[in-house]
């Protein structure tokens, strides 16, 4: 074996990943709270409409299901602003992508769910005279959440990795403070060993308080 | 059906009432009055709109014909006549002067058996949270479930949920209280603690329509019994009558000797 681990060079340049890393859990933070927006207004909207918007909501979703994240972040960075009249800044760029993203798997998680939630509860709710926008916010919503929390901890931490993605266009989150470091120390086994693990903690940390939210969620059942 | 007699008009008033599933008819021209503080049940093999018929009065189900009227004011068409629908708002405010106790209890599992009562009082009744938690901590005592007020419903036993489920439905103060099988997914030995409830309500003058297969607690606490059949109702009549082993309705002479066979 002619490499010998040494990270030191890695503990030098540590700003890089932990900024790298604060600002990877604020991209999925932002995008998150976006998406859970759409995606809730839009699977309420999609269990309550019509054909026409059904079949719209169902095109954005196998949209972006069907096309690699990677490619949306090109798409949305650099085809985006030729096209059309507009200027942001690459976070932003990101940002914006994948919350729409995010939105399509989250209508899905969301609108499963809502259609999940058993009937009697809503006949229940409507012998007791709720009105309709009544029974969506005490009745069936509080049953939905309670039903999805699983699924929706697997999304949330999906997408946090996703933000690695974020580095093809130079956003400095962490994978790209880790190639920086690559770049420049050449130590590649130990960056990216120290990134896996930082990857591995926050996702492990973000899992194990979700959990924590299912139990006090499902004691409530 | 003289026993519906007109000095005082009927506070349920069911007309003609038909409704059919695609081919099935599961209600046929269906008539039917409850007056204040009748205790109303109704029987019949599953299959014969029972069931139908009671989530018909709140409008749970639309009909396809005929008019149902509680306290003379058509239920879910805005006149009678018309098949216009009422308004959803309109449709909630008709239901919340109909109490609605259901088979499998239907609590909402978020809430505690409070929780559940207050829900309608706060959102429908519009009463502050204070008068809601009294009134609910009464309704509970009603039940015999005071200490349990604070309990979710999947910390209840059956008997408990469904007693929640009463009180969830009386607090409303329900000019009717609907009864769907309330009973039928019960454990035996829960069954009574539930009926004894029914009973202390009929004692207080509630007003009552019921699908039940109790036919001791039928007999009991019924004022009036129908029997249905095929979506039509082919007997009424006091309990004593209807239950008679040696009835004249040979439909109704079957269901019982068969009932009877089944359960004893």
């Amino acid at each position: 074996m002619g490499y010998a681990l040494n990270f030191n060079l890695i503990w030098r340049h540590f700003d890089k990943l932990w900024g790298g890393l604060l600002l990877s859990l604020e991209l999925a933070v932002i995008s998150i709270a976006i998406g859970v927006v759409i995606g809730l207004v839009l699977a309420v909207w999609y269990v309550s409409a019509g054909r026409i918007v059904r079949a719209v909501i169902a095109a954005y979703v196998e949209f972006i299901r069907n096309v690699p994240l990677i490619l949306l972040v090109y798409l949305v960075f650099y085809g985006l602003p030729t096209v059309v009249d507009l200027a942001y800044s690459a976070p932003t760029s990101f940002v914006l992508t994948l919350s729409v993203y995010s939105g399509a798997y989250l209508v899905e998680v969301f609108r499963s769910g809502l259609e999940a939630v058993p009937r009697g509860q809503l006949d229940a709710g409507k012998a007791i005279g709720l009105t309709p926008w009544q029974r969506l916010i005490h009745v069936r919503l509080p049953t939905m959440l309670r039903i999805t929390l699983p699924a929706l901890s697997n999304t949330f931490i999906s997408l946090f990795k996703d933000t690695s993605i974020a580095s093809v266009i130079s956003v400095p989150e962490l994978t790209f403070g880790a190639q920086w470091i690559n770049f420049n120390t050449f130590r590649i086994v130990e960056v990216y060993l120290v990134t896996t693990a930082m990857y591995l903690v926050t996702g492990y940390a973000m899992l194990f308080a979700l959990r924590l939210v299912e139990r006090r969620f499902r004691a409530a059942r | 059906m003289s026993e519906a007699s007109n000095a005082t008009p009927a506070l349920l008033d069911v007309r003609d009432v038909s409704k059919a599933f695609g081919a099935v008819e599961v209600l046929r021209s269906v008539s039917l009055q409850v007056k204040r503080g009748e205790v109303v049940t109704v029987i019949g093999p599953s299959g014969s709109g029972k069931t139908t018929l009671l989530r018909c009065v709140n409008f749970l189900e639309s009909y396809d014909s005929g008019s149902i009227r509680i306290d003379g004011k058509e239920v879910g068409y805005r006149e009678a006549g018309t098949r216009q629908r009422r308004s959803e708002r309109d449709l909630a405010a008709m239901r919340a002067e109909t109490g609605m106790v259901f088979q499998s209890f239907n609590l909402f599992p978020h809430l505690t058996a409070a929780g559940n009562i207050m829900l309608g009082l706060t959102k429908v009744r519009k009463k502050s949270e204070a008068e809601a938690r009294q009134a609910a901590e009464h309704w509970l005592g009603r039940v015999g479930l005071a200490h349990k007020a604070d309990s979710l419903p999947a910390e209840l036993s059956g008997g408990q949920q469904q007693r929640v489920g009463i009180a969830r439905a009386v607090a409303m103060e329900p000019k009717i209280l609907l009864l769907d099988e309330i009973t039928s997914a019960l454990d035996p030995e829960l069954v009574g603690e539930v009926l004894a409830v029914v009973r202390s309500l009929a004692e207080d003058g509630m007003t009552m329509l019921m699908v039940t297969h109790e036919m001791a607690f039928a007999r009991d606490a019924s004022s009036r019994i129908v029997f249905m059949a095929d979506g039509g109702v082919s007997a009424v009549g006091p309990p004593k009558e209807i239950l008679a082993a040696d009835t004249a309705n040979e439909r109704l002479r079957t269901f019982l000797a068969r009932f009877r066979a089944s359960h004893f």
